[in-house]
């Protein structure tokens, strides 16, 4: 039998993009487009000048600082315990892992590190860890929120509450707590934590399950997501991203194993990282369940933490020296895995009790500062899904 | 690899051009002479034995007893999982420091080695006011080639983290005085 030949030769230069139709069906022409900074996408004051083409944008340059109130001058004139309720500020969303880091660059710096009690540690790993859950259901609540998913911003408001409340019943403050400070915590915990802990995560634990099947694995949400803002593991590395957008490119690294800090080397845990379950590594779908991944291994972080802490009853859990604290004449940087990501503090003593110099490296501005580069080339709808995706909290991008 | 050994790399490779070191701190650091440091900074980054990928911050100092500026990047060197694991590795955590003159403080860029870079130079630009030469995201104005403001408005004067700054008394008809007798915002 004759070889068959095709008699339909298909076209394979054809360009069927988007482009061509659009060109052909309705003319269309560049435009900029101004997106916040009052944007419900944006959260918070971003502006993102858009240079867009019908659907396309062809270009997005992030402009910040609207919300910039120069936190660091103000580190120059207080002292280091004095200036824990400014850096509550930074990243209102995760107050509790702000001043762990800044407290911890201090204590590092002082020396006052080794005098803390193993009740102190235990305390600061278990709230860090509960405000990181918080923080992830804000993120998760509200990415539902941007790509029109109303019910899931509800259910994550629902268990935050049961954490803040911990949090009020501990030290009296919802949002900014200022309770890890210089040489331990403002308060011991109430008398019935413990039991209070394990019941909300008793109940929190299933309902990580009831999240994936509401939104992780729906259909929509996944069409919206995966393939979309995809950023490669060199542009990750390069741009210096970090926390669950670096973890969303395949990059295993965490600070709480890389370089355990604070006693996290005492626990036992995994790091989940986006391996292109849905689409492709790094896209948007990925940088979103690691961090619902996270919400799960901090759950195993606490648990692990509060049958440590059994054990410490009676410790003393705030160092006296911490309001009459010397900065020596030194420098020191610090970082510690936020929500985020790495939240570094550079801190100079120049021998007296008042600093000379604080720096903060916050993890959403570095984080934001790759958006000119995914932003390239997508649809208008993707930006939502994409600045989403990277989950900035403007009050630690302007600082 | 230890600060010590990082710095003997780079003595070896460029010799006096490494201006100083400190190691007895808790931040150990080497000083490197401000016209090399693209060149060191390539080779930070290139060099197989080193590798510092991960840009972390770029900090920087106001010392205005000894006249000079100081900006502080911290590297990080992010290393693929070996075999039997599939972490990635932080091998080296090093820092550079690299001064210039108060009166005209000028650095070059190393935005092209890591693209992190960019928004950072324009931050300490912003607020330190020190200018780093042949910035991508560069702006020409009255005060000559610049980064572009990245936190304070692109009209702001002056620069707020300088030691001797001193805070504007309005801004477009907006008074900073909040009390009735006070001449000047209270810090």
């Amino acid at each position: 039998m004759a070889e068959t030949v095709l008699e339909f030769q298909p076209d394979l230069n054809l360009d069927l993009s988007a482009d061509r139709i659009q060109q052909e069906d309705m003319p269309t022409e560049e435009m900029l487009v101004n997106m916040g900074p009052q944007h419900p996408a944006t959260h918070g004051v971003l502006r993102v000048v858009l240079r867009t083409d019908g659907e396309m944008v062809l270009e997005a340059v992030p402009h910040i600082g609207y919300l910039h109130r120069c936190a660091e001058k103000i580190g120059e004139t207080l002292q280091p315990y004095q200036y824990i309720p400014y850096t509550d500020r930074m990243d209102y969303l995760a107050g509790m892992n702000n001043n762990f880091a800044f407290a911890l660059a201090v204590e590092k710096l002082s020396g006052l590190e080794a005098e803390l009690t193993a009740r102190v540690k235990y305390i600061r790993i278990i709230f860090c860890e509960l405000n990181r859950i918080a923080s992830h259901l804000v993120a998760f609540g509200t990415y539902g929120l941007d790509l029109g998913a109303f019910t899931p911003f509800l259910y994550a408001f629902r268990e935050r509450e049961y954490i803040l409340d911990m949090f009020e019943a501990t030290c009296g403050a919802r949002l900014t707590y200022s309770y890890i400070t210089i040489g331990g915590v403002t308060h011991d915990v109430p008398e019935n934590f413990i039991d209070v802990c394990t019941e909300f995560l008793d109940y929190f634990e299933p309902k990580v399950v009831e999240y994936n099947n509401l939104l992780s694995h729906n259909h929509i949400f996944v069409k919206r997501t995966a393939n979309v803002g995809v950023i490669s593991q060199e542009d990750a590395i390069d741009y210096g991203l970090s926390g669950p957008v670096l973890r969303g490119s395949g990059i295993k690294f965490d600070l709480r194993k890389a370089k355990p800090y604070g006693g996290y080397d005492e626990f036992e845990f995994d790091v989940p990282v986006g391996s292109g379950e849905k689409g492709r590594t790094g896209d948007c779908w990925d940088r979103y369940i690691v961090r619902v991944r996270e919400m799960e291994e901090a759950v195993r972080i606490i648990r692990q933490a509060l049958e440590k802490l059994r054990g410490t009853a009676g410790q003393e859990t705030l160092h006296k020296k911490g309001k009459s604290l010397k900065l020596p004449e030194d420098e020191i940087y610090f970082e510690i895995e936020n929500p985020r990501g790495q939240l570094g503090f550079y801190v100079a003593g120049d021998g007296s009790t008042i600093p000379s110099r604080v720096k903060a490296r916050g993890p959403s501005f570095c984080n934001l500062c790759v958006t000119e580069r995914v932003c390239h080339n997508v649809l208008l709808g993707d930006m939502a899904a994409i600045i989403g995706s990277l989950d900035v909290v403007m009050g630690e991008v302007d600082r | 690899m230890t600060p010590e050994e990082i710095t003997d790399i780079l003595k070896k490779q460029f010799g006096a051009k490494i201006a100083g070191f400190k190691f007895e701190t808790a931040h150990p650091r080497v000083e490197v002479e401000k016209s090399a440091w693209p060149e060191v900074a390539r080779f930070l980054k290139s060099d197989p034995r080193l590798q510092l990928n991960f840009l972390r911050s770029i900090a920087s100092l106001d010392l205005l007893e000894d006249e000079k500026f100081v900006a502080i990047y911290d590297l990080l060197s992010m290393r693929p999982p070996t075999k039997g694991g599939d972490a990635w590795t932080m091998e080296n955590e090093f820092s550079v420091h690299v001064s210039t003159e108060r009166s005209n403080p000028h650095i070059p860029t190393v935005a092209q080695v890591w693209p992190a870079a960019d928004w950072h130079e324009r931050e300490t630009y912003d607020l330190m006011g020190i200018t780093f030469d042949d910035h991508p995201d560069s702006v020409i104005d009255q005060d000559g080639t610049h980064p572009r403001r990245i936190l304070c408005a692109d009209d702001w004067v002056g620069h707020p983290l300088r030691k001797d700054y001193k805070f504007p008394m309005e801004y477009h008809g907006i008074p900073a005085v909040t009390e009735f007798d006070q001449t000047r915002p209270i810090h």
